[in-house]
């Protein structure tokens, strides 16, 4: 395979501790090598930017509820072709949609910012045949997906009935079926308990009929993982999401982790992973006393190693959210009453979609977009913060560029402040305005791949410029030593790499897509002994509860799409 | 030694059952037996293997005769025509894997042209009144283990999906159902006396084309106006309509099942839209849920993966080619057909002879025309070129959705014999119009 | 001849869908969907007797079937075709704007025309091309 060297970039890698030398990388047969011969292919990079490949750790990219907000939301399309500022065909299919992109657009995109891997945040087993075919048509970048476990009836009993083994041999059967990657939990309990209209908001609530709590499952599953050692930690979307005074329950959830230390061989360090924790930082009691908690929240996150989030930051934007808690895209309705979809799922979990326009004008809009950047921004250890919108939720992930913008400059966020129209409001309700500080290059290469490959216990592989990694490299059109004063230069340098290389491959050149090379479903094989218990429990709830037969649920091999599979190993 | 298969799905209704069993000769190329499947599933799989099945392209000849032709000829000719075309239609999928609906996705792409599906005269009021008012909705298996009120709107499963109450609905026993059909409540509404409405403990006789009125009237007791209504409304009883809302409103979980009752007939979508109002009403006071009785076993199919693929699930305009563009009346199949607008017509995986109005086949016949489908039907005796393909769940595997959404992973189970599958020959369709576009470059 | 203005519906039935898996151009395709379900009183005030043919012409065209009293009842004023070749010679093409045909609830002239021949489905649609080659 060829050979490729770049040269005199200012490197940005966290992993090998980097910190914006002038350097040469070099590439050869799809890693990074420490040194190639004379007949490699020279890209020049000089005064210019080079880092890893970005690496998302939560993202709605693939799966049946991103396409449901796409099948029911046409006016996302209003940006298309040359309209509106839509995207011309550069690669082998048109791009479509804004919030909810096709899968197209999705790898497209991804890679015209220098991001190669993707992790979606919520794959319901039941659907995850859908889920692969999606990951088959998006193209360029390498894609895992993570089972929902939180609402899941197996777990239910295992853990009610203290069996962590059970539960484990439970958890990799499925991984292994499902082809996933790790255990996603969304609002414990409170999906099974929207199943009858109902909700939990606090981590004691009881599920109906489970008897069993939020709490006993985030544990649970906390222990489940680390018995299994998997690469990820629990990848959790706490109770009581986006509702004023959610903090508190956040803080309870986080406590949850306390004294469970990680046990695994990839060197990650977390039990628990927050995810878009800024919905979970709200104070007040109710819209009108709304205001941020991230100081609150943040504090604890500063000071427990154990944890890392994920910030989701608000864009904004018009967008669709989704996710799979079923009862507060219910109550967002409620408040909006646009229209509303939802989707509960034999046994397993559910799901909510509703538009919804983060309006500047509106007071809590801005507070919440004060919240995402302050989680950051207060943020001690940015290898534990990652950059995310929860996309699509608080924004599209399109708009990194604009989030990393207004990381990197008061001057940017002073200006956003300005066009609200209850900025003073705003200001009041958070810490925002007197916040001077602006993050740097580095940290950013932290919050956008060497943290979360880490956190996702791949930084062996992605997120790195360490001799051995994919050579997945973007390398974008600004100098470091001579960042421009106008912050929107920023954000467009960061939306379209100058190059983007996937597995040494040049995917982009001068922001237009230049080949879609193979990529990878990423997944986590557990090899342990088979549970016969579990696996007589399983053949029961099939003939019982599924309306799928069992031999038809496990993802057969042939939709399986170029699978890597990263091996765990239990005795 | 025949061979016996089980877990096969069943390749015709929305129902898309996933537990048949078919014995298949020693040779891998005959059905003998088929178990665990309704009669119109038995015959799919006798049919399948039948000695009279096509297994060679046919292209029609200056004598009205049709001649046997090789796949590259017929592949070659598809592909000529559609580069020639200036607004070629491709329409059907109603029998089609996703894998083939994908591939159709690149053909009519890469040719610039018009891509629909059944949904266009079916449910495709149900996708305009999602556009507008979203979808509650939930898996079959949330009916069968919770469900305590199901109702069936314009909906006849007894002959449309024989198998839909025993399976999922009505009669099983789930998990919070072990007491199946006793404790459910089964209300349905259909201007016929059906053999659905036979099983229920509610017949709502409604007058033809009136549903908008009904849904109306339950909305009203729903949010507290009961007192209000008129005696009778869409030929029901002001009684009847306070008794049978009641019994909604105090669902543990209920469902409503719609059919195309709703969508055939006046008002359309917006039959389905207030539908989906009523039901966010009653999740004030209830839990409730609506699914559309999606007709074939994976039509609900190209509506996912076109919304993936261009975010739109029917109805679509490539011909602009570095965007889609979707507006039924203006892109949909039948509309186009009336006023003459397309110069080439496929029709894959369906029966459009059989199944458009009269006067939009004849308004078709007027181009050329291809048929890609397993069978002889109407649309391939009109052809000018018919392909045959293999039959999904028969002669070649692939995914499927259910209606409700739910991806079903069909075998094959019989050897294919020498024909194509959609995906293969769609792919290499798109392979030729590539070469044929790079020339013409 | 005098006729009755009647409401259309075409819908799915089990005998059809079997059928059509047999085959369109097949005898049982041709029994399970040439026949129009109709209310008893409607047939008596017609004329018509039980299983003989009428005329059912709509504003798009017009077709032969055999009248049936309708085993799933309708009311009066209410008749059935099960959906497939029949039943689209009389549909109307019109959709509302949504794509969708007026497949139910259009108005029909049913009348009486014990003499005349049911067409099968073959001659139905090619007929209707130009490319029947039957008598
Ligand atoms: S109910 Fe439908 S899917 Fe099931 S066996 Fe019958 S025809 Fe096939
Ligand atoms: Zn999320």
């Amino acid at each position: 395979m060829s050979e490729i060297i770049i040269k005199n970039g200012y490197i940005f890698d966290p992993i090998s501790g980097i910190k914006g030398d002038k350097a040469d990388i070099s590439i050869k047969d799809g890693k990074i090598t420490d040194k190639v011969s004379s007949k490699a292919e020279v890209i020049d990079a000089s005064g210019r930017t080079v880092m890893a490949g970005g690496v998302d750790i939560h993202t709605h990219i693939v799966g049946p509820k991103v396409n449901l907000g796409r099948e029911m939301r046409p006016e996302d399309k209003l940006f298309r072709g040359s309209f509106r500022g839509g995207i011309l065909k550069q690669g082998k299919h048109m791009e479509m949609g804004f919030s909810i992109p096709s899968t197209w657009k999705t790898g497209y995109s991804y890679a015209r910012m220098g991001y190669t891997y993707a992790n979606e945040a919520a794959m319901p087993p039941l659907m995850a045949p859908h889920v692969h075919e999606e990951i088959r048509d998006t193209p360029i970048i390498d894609i895992s997906a993570m089972p929902v476990f939180g609402n899941n009836w197996f777990c239910f009993e295992y853990i009610k009935n203290k069996e962590i083994e059970n539960n484990a041999a439970y958890v990799a059967w499925l991984l292994n079926a499902t082809k996933g990657f790790g255990i996603k939990i969304v609002n414990p309990g409170g999906t099974e308990a929207w199943a009858w209209g109902d909700n939990c908001v606090t981590i004691n609530d009881p599920v109906p009929f489970f008897d069993i709590t939020p709490a006993e499952i985030v544990k649970g599953l906390i222990e489940t993982n680390e018995y299994l050692g998997l690469p990820h930690s629990i990848h959790l979307h706490g109770n009581n999401l986006g509702n004023p005074g959610c903090y508190e329950t956040t803080l309870d959830t986080l406590k949850l982790a306390e004294g469970y230390k990680p046990k695994n061989k990839f060197g990650r360090e977390q039990v628990l992973h927050n995810t878009h924790i800024q919905f979970h930082s709200y104070k007040g009691d109710s819209w009108g006393t709304f205001e941020s908690g991230a100081r609150e929240v943040m504090d604890y996150v500063n000071s427990n190693k154990n944890i890392t989030v994920d910030i989701g930051a608000v864009t904004l934007d018009e967008t669709t959210t989704m996710t799979a808690d079923g009862p507060f895209e219910y109550h967002l309705n409620q408040l909006n009453h646009i229209k509303w979809a939802n989707v509960d799922v034999e046994l397993e979990t559910g799901s909510g979609i509703v538009p919804y326009i983060y309006d500047k004008n509106i007071k809590v809009c801005g507070i919440q977009w004060a919240i995402g950047l302050e989680i950051a921004l207060f943020a001690k250890d940015l290898m534990r913060v990652f950059l995310t919108t929860d996309h699509p939720n608080a924004g599209p992930f399109t708009r990194y560029p604009r989030v990393i913008k207004w990381l990197m400059s008061q001057k940017a966020r002073e200006a956003t402040l300005d066009t609200m129209k209850y900025k003073d409001k705003v200001i009041a309700a958070s810490h925002i305005a007197s916040m001077d500080k602006e993050l740097g290059l580095y940290e950013i290469a932290m919050m956008t791949r060497a943290g979360p490959a880490k956190a996702l216990g791949l930084s062996s592989m992605y997120g790195s410029l360490a001799k051995g990694a994919d050579a997945n490299i973007a390398i974008y059109d600004l100098d470091p030593t001579n960042i421009p004063s106008d912050p929107e230069l920023i954000e467009a340098a960061f939306q379209n790499t100058a190059y983007t290389l996937k597995e040494g491959v040049v995917v982009v050149k001068d922001k237009q897509i230049v080949a879609e090379p193979h990529k990878y479903t990423i997944w986590t094989k557990v090899n342990m002994p088979e549970n016969a218990q579990v696996m007589h429990d399983v053949k029961e709830k099939f003939t019982k509860n599924y309306t799928v037969n069992l031999e038809n649920y496990a993802v057969f091999d042939e939709h399986v799409h170029n699978p890597r599979a990263i091996e765990v190993e239990v005795a | 030694m025949p061979k016996v298969i089980e877990n096969v799905g069943c390749p015709y209704c929305g129902c898309s059952c996933d537990d048949v069993r078919v014995t298949v000769s020693d040779d891998g190329k005959k059905v003998l037996e088929v178990e665990n499947v309704c009669a119109i599933g038995t015959e799919i799989f006798k049919h399948g293997s039948s000695d009279h099945r096509i297994r060679s392209p046919r292209l029609r000849q200056p004598d009205g005769s049709m001649k046997d032709i090789t796949y590259d000829e017929a592949i070659e000719w598809v592909a000529q025509h559609l580069y020639k075309a200036k607004k070629p239609l491709m329409y059907g999928f109603g029998s089609t894997n996703c894998e083939g609906q994908a591939a159709a996705a690149r053909v009519m792409e890469t040719a610039g042209g018009m891509l629909d599906n059944c949904a266009t005269i079916c449910h495709g009021p149900s996708f305009l009144a999602i556009f507008d008012n979203g979808y509650p909705t939930c898996t079959l298996g949330e009916v069968k283990n919770r469900a305590d009120v199901i109702v069936y709107w314009g909906s006849n499963p007894a002959h449309a999906h024989p198998r839909h109450m025993s399976r999922y609905s009505i009669f099983p026993r789930g998990f919070f159902t072990g007491k199946g059909q006793k404790k459910r409540t089964i209300i349905v509404i259909d201007p016929r006396y059906t053999d659905t409405a036979n099983v229920a403990d509610y017949h709502l006789q409604i007058k033809q084309g009136h549903d908008y009125e009904l849904f109306d009237a339950f909305r009203m007791v729903v949010i507290g106006h009961g007192k209000d209504l008129p005696d009778e409304v869409a030929g029901i009883k002001k009684e009847k309509i306070l008794e049978v809302a009641e019994i909604m409103a105090n669902a543990r979980f209920g469902t409503t099942f719609f059919g195309m009752g709703l969508t055939h007939s006046d008002g359309r979508n917006h039959n389905i839209d207030i539908a989906i109002s009523l039901t966010r009403d009653l999740n004030k006071v209830a839990k409730w849920t609506i699914m559309a009785m999606r007709g074939h076993y994976n039509i609900a199919g190209p509506g996912v993966v076109w919304s993936w693929t261009f975010g739109f699930p029917y109805c679509l305009d490539l011909t602009k080619k570095d965007h889609a563009h979707m507006n039924p009346g203006e892109t949909s199949s039948v509309d186009m057909a009336m006023r003459d607008e397309v110069d080439m017509f496929i029709n894959i995986g369906t029966d459009a002879g059989a199944h458009f109005p009269i006067p939009a086949v004849k308004q078709l016949k007027k181009h050329p025309w291809v048929t890609i489908d397993p069978s002889i039907n109407m649309a391939s005796e009109i052809s000018d070129l018919h392909i045959p393909v293999c039959i999904c769940g028969v002669d070649v595997g692939g995914i499927v959705y259910r209606m409700d959404n739910v991806p079903i992973q069909f075998r094959k189970v019989i050897d294919n014999q020498g024909l194509l599958d959609d995906e293969t020959l769609l792919n290499r369709i798109a392979d030729r119009l590539d070469e044929l576009n790079a020339q013409g470059a | 001849m005098t006729g009755k203005k009647l409401n259309m519906i075409t819908q799915r039935a089990v005998e059809e869908g079997i059928a059509m898996e047999i085959g369109k151009t097949s005898r049982e395709y041709f029994d399970a969907c040439n026949i129009i379900e109709m209310n008893e009183l409607d047939m008596k005030e017609l004329g018509i007797m039980k299983n003989t043919n009428v005329r059912v012409t709509s504003e798009s065209g017009q077709v032969i079937v055999k009248a049936v009293v309708a085993r799933q009842t309708v009311y009066p004023g209410l008749c059935h075709i099960r959906q497939g070749v029949w039943a689209n010679q009389v549909v109307p093409p019109r959709t509302q704007s949504t794509g969708a045909p007026q497949y139910s609830g259009f108005p029909v002239t049913v009348e009486p025309a014990p003499n005349e021949k049911l067409k099968t489905a073959l001659q139905l649609v090619q007929g209707a091309v130009g490319l029947w080659k039957g008598e």
